[in-house]
């Protein structure tokens, strides 16, 4: 069978066991809707939250910017796992203590206030929105990759499935396909890597063939004649390509310890995180669970960063000085691999002969401003021509970090099943977190908005529909945003991550771990952290901030750091001039702090 | 960073109007505990991503990790930590269930 066969054959599959799974799964009231239960084992609920954490971005793109920024990389290892630790010790066992559906339920309850409470829903489905955009396009992207269908239809196929799932079964029914996402993402992730860390390294593990010396089929024609580390070898080539070294970074200290940590006190703060833990039975079960999602997720996250050592090892030795038309090499010298001309059709790759000696020159600079246009004609030894006007520098070539992934089982001339197994997998990534993300914003418009605000007659039965329509209309509305992504999609991801750790992980930590912290305090925080992080990030993303600028060189990615700074200043000093919370909130305080007994009726559930 | 987390735990030992029942002076002991467990676990967690992984990155690459070929910052930034994370919440959640038997709270 071909490729594209293959890639037919296993989507098909995965999609059918989706699919079989969510009508298994069905909701049938609000809390199976919002929480599946609360009956969801420790280790379900821990693949869930792994495969609802990895997007298409992990999946894909992660260990291609690791291996274009080395060390400087590092920023996104430690701060999507560390998060995990101040999630598991700080926050998901006394929210689940709590109890309830959502993020904006503990927050309106702790600090008695609807406010507060719209605050919080506001900038939920903000937060998700910005997200399930991305995963949209993600989506039709790799079908357009893998299937050779159109973008938009891929994102309306996408679109379908999540509806069937998300819309019918709830929480319940995204968990269980969450489990089945998580085997299906992580075994298409590891298969290639295992296959290019035996080629490189003789060594079955990458984690560990990442610190080896190079050897096996390729790695020792890449050591040549002395035998060294991969490593070595890497910041080897990187020097003499002028590249800066590949364990060395570029940015300031300063800068990486504020996104790092902007990024992991964001991931603890993230809804479609938290709201997982809602779904397992008891407060102990909330730790554990946690326990399994960082490991499940630390499989994947530790093997990126070889796979992009791999990856950049063998794309700079295969490329560098290789001939573009393999038969117009002379003897002795080589052309580029096959896959170079594959993806340059795929218009990820492009190569402009700058020097016109038909051998591709590749060294740091950038090969022109920008992404590739081609021009449709092709140049003197069969390349793609582009419009592009040259960059001063001697590189000629132009990579998307992208293929780091996609690439690889072709690179290590792996079976065609192998590259459809690839496909499913960063379809499921996708997939996986746009429903987490989606049921985030249904529930904060049926729950939050409608029963807790402005409508708390309604009916159970009238709820649950109101949730499917609002997941519904979800739906629609991220499908809208994958077809027509609006320009500015990257730039609002250190939003995400900004607000979220300037908002809600103070709020939610103040709440749990001082009896004092009030409303006035904790809203004029929440409203001081946002106004600060949003304005530094638009300041410098959107209105033409320049570098120079920059509040001791802190990246737009890292304000959230001192966002939340900001917040905590400003919600201990308001708080101490205000009159303290109510006695009732004070024992509820008390009460989420211990996993049993003495629990009002009112949080029972 | 997680300096106020911890300071605003400490800071709630003073006494409260809430009914003094037996069961309340445990509640008190046990999250005393439970706090200083997180200390511990979190000094841990900055020491190995924002102290090995970041601040001291460049003087601790000057070795190897004994036997392999990271640069020993780099292996605690792109590698080390992330297993201390996975070790940190699981010791966490073992200490926990220990404590929450200690202390009567343990659920069924």
């Amino acid at each position: 069978m071909d490729t594209q066969t293959w890639t037919f054959v296993i989507v098909g599959a995965t999609f059918a066991l989706y699919i079989g799974i969510a009508i298994w799964t069905r909701a049938s009231s609000t809390k199976e809707f919002y929480v599946a239960g609360g009956g969801v084992p420790p280790l379900a609920n821990g693949m869930a939250t792994a495969a609802d954490w990895m997007s298409a971005a992990s999946f894909i793109s992660m260990a291609g910017i690791l291996s274009f920024a080395g060390y400087d990389g590092s920023v996104y290892l430690l701060g999507w796992t560390g998060g995990y630790v101040l999630l598991a010790l700080l926050l998901a066992p006394y929210l689940r203590k709590f109890g309830k559906f959502t993020v904006p339920d503990f927050v309106g309850d702790r600090y008695y206030s609807k406010s507060a409470r719209v605050v919080a829903v506001l900038c939920a489905i903000f937060v998700s929105f910005t997200y399930v955009a991305g995963q949209m396009r993600g989506v039709g992207v790799v079908f357009s990759r893998f299937l050779e269908v159109d973008i938009t239809l891929g994102v309306l196929i996408g679109m379908a499935l999540v509806f069937f799932y998300a819309v019918l079964g709830g929480m319940k029914g995204i968990t269980y396909t969450q489990v089945a996402q998580y085997v299906v993402l992580i075994f298409a992730f590891m298969v290639p890597a295992i296959f290019i860390s035996l080629m490189l390294t003789d060594n079955p593990i990458p984690q560990l063939g990442f610190g080896a010396e190079l050897s096996g089929e390729l790695g020792t024609r890449i050591a040549g004649v002395e035998a060294t580390t991969l490593l070595s070898k890497l910041n080897g080539l990187h020097e003499e390509l002028g590249f800066a070294a590949y364990t060395d970074g570029s940015k300031s200290t300063l800068d990486v310890f504020c996104i790092t940590a902007a990024l992991m006190v964001g991931t603890a703060g993230l809804p479609h995180v938290i709201v997982r833990f809602y779904t397992v039975p008891r407060v102990r079960d909330a730790r554990t669970s946690a326990g399994w999602a960082l490991l499940l997720i630390a499989i994947l996250y530790t093997t990126a960063p070889a796979v992009a050592a791999f990856a950049r090892t063998n794309l700079i030795d295969s490329v560098r000085d290789a001939h573009y038309d393999p038969a117009a090499a002379p003897a002795g010298e080589r052309g580029v691999p096959e896959w170079f001309h594959t993806w340059e059709s795929t218009g990820l790759l492009a190569w402009q002969d700058k020097n016109g000696d038909g051998r591709v020159q590749y060294v740091a600079g950038a090969a022109f401003a920008g992404a590739p246009e081609f021009t449709g004609e092709t140049g003197a030894h069969g390349e793609r021509l582009v419009a592009n006007a040259p960059d001063a520098s001697a590189n000629e070539l132009y990579i998307d970090r992208d293929i780091m992934v996609l690439a690889n089982p072709e690179i290590a001339r792996l079976p065609a099943w192998v590259i459809a197994l690839v496909a499913a997998g960063a379809l499921a990534a996708a997939l996986s977190t746009a429903a987490g993300l989606l049921l985030v914003v249904s529930t904060a418009i049926s729950h939050d908005l409608l029963k807790r605000t402005f409508l708390p007659e309604i009916s159970e039965k009238r709820e649950l529909l109101a949730a499917r329509v609002a997941a519904a209309f979800a739906v629609g509305l991220a499908g809208y945003f994958g077809i027509h992504p609006p320009g500015f999609v990257a730039e609002v991801v250190a939003f995400a991550f900004g607000l979220a750790a300037s908002t809600f992980f103070p709020a939610i930590l103040l709440g749990i771990f001082t009896r004092t912290a009030n409303r006035e305090g904790v809203i004029a925080g929440m409203l001081s952290g946002l106004v600060f992080t949003a304005a530094y990030i638009v300041y410098f993303k959107f209105l033409g901030g320049t570098k120079a600028q920059l509040l001791f060189g802190i990246s737009p990615e890292g304000i959230g750091t001192l966002g939340m700074a900001v917040n905590f200043v400003v919600a201990f000093v308001v708080s101490r001039f205000t009159p303290p919370p109510p006695l009732e909130v004070q024992e509820l305080v008390e009460d989420i702090r211990v996993p049993k007994g003495a629990a009002t009726p009112a949080h029972a559930h | 960073m997680s300096a106020p987390s911890l300071t605003a735990g400490a800071e709630d030992s003073h006494p409260t109007s809430a009914p003094a029942a037996p069961a309340a002076i445990d509640r008190k002991a046990y999250w005393r505990t439970n706090v200083k467990v997180l200390g511990v676990l979190l000094v841990l967690w900055f020491a190995v991503s924002f102290g090995a992984g970041i601040l001291f990155h460049e003087e601790l690459d000057a070795v190897n990790l004994p036997g392999t070929g990271f640069p020993l910052g780099f292996w605690f930034a792109q590698q080390g930590a992330i297993f201390v994370f996975v070790a940190i919440i699981w010791v966490y959640a073992a200490v926990m269930n220990r404590l929450d038997r200690r202390f009567g709270v343990y659920e069924d």
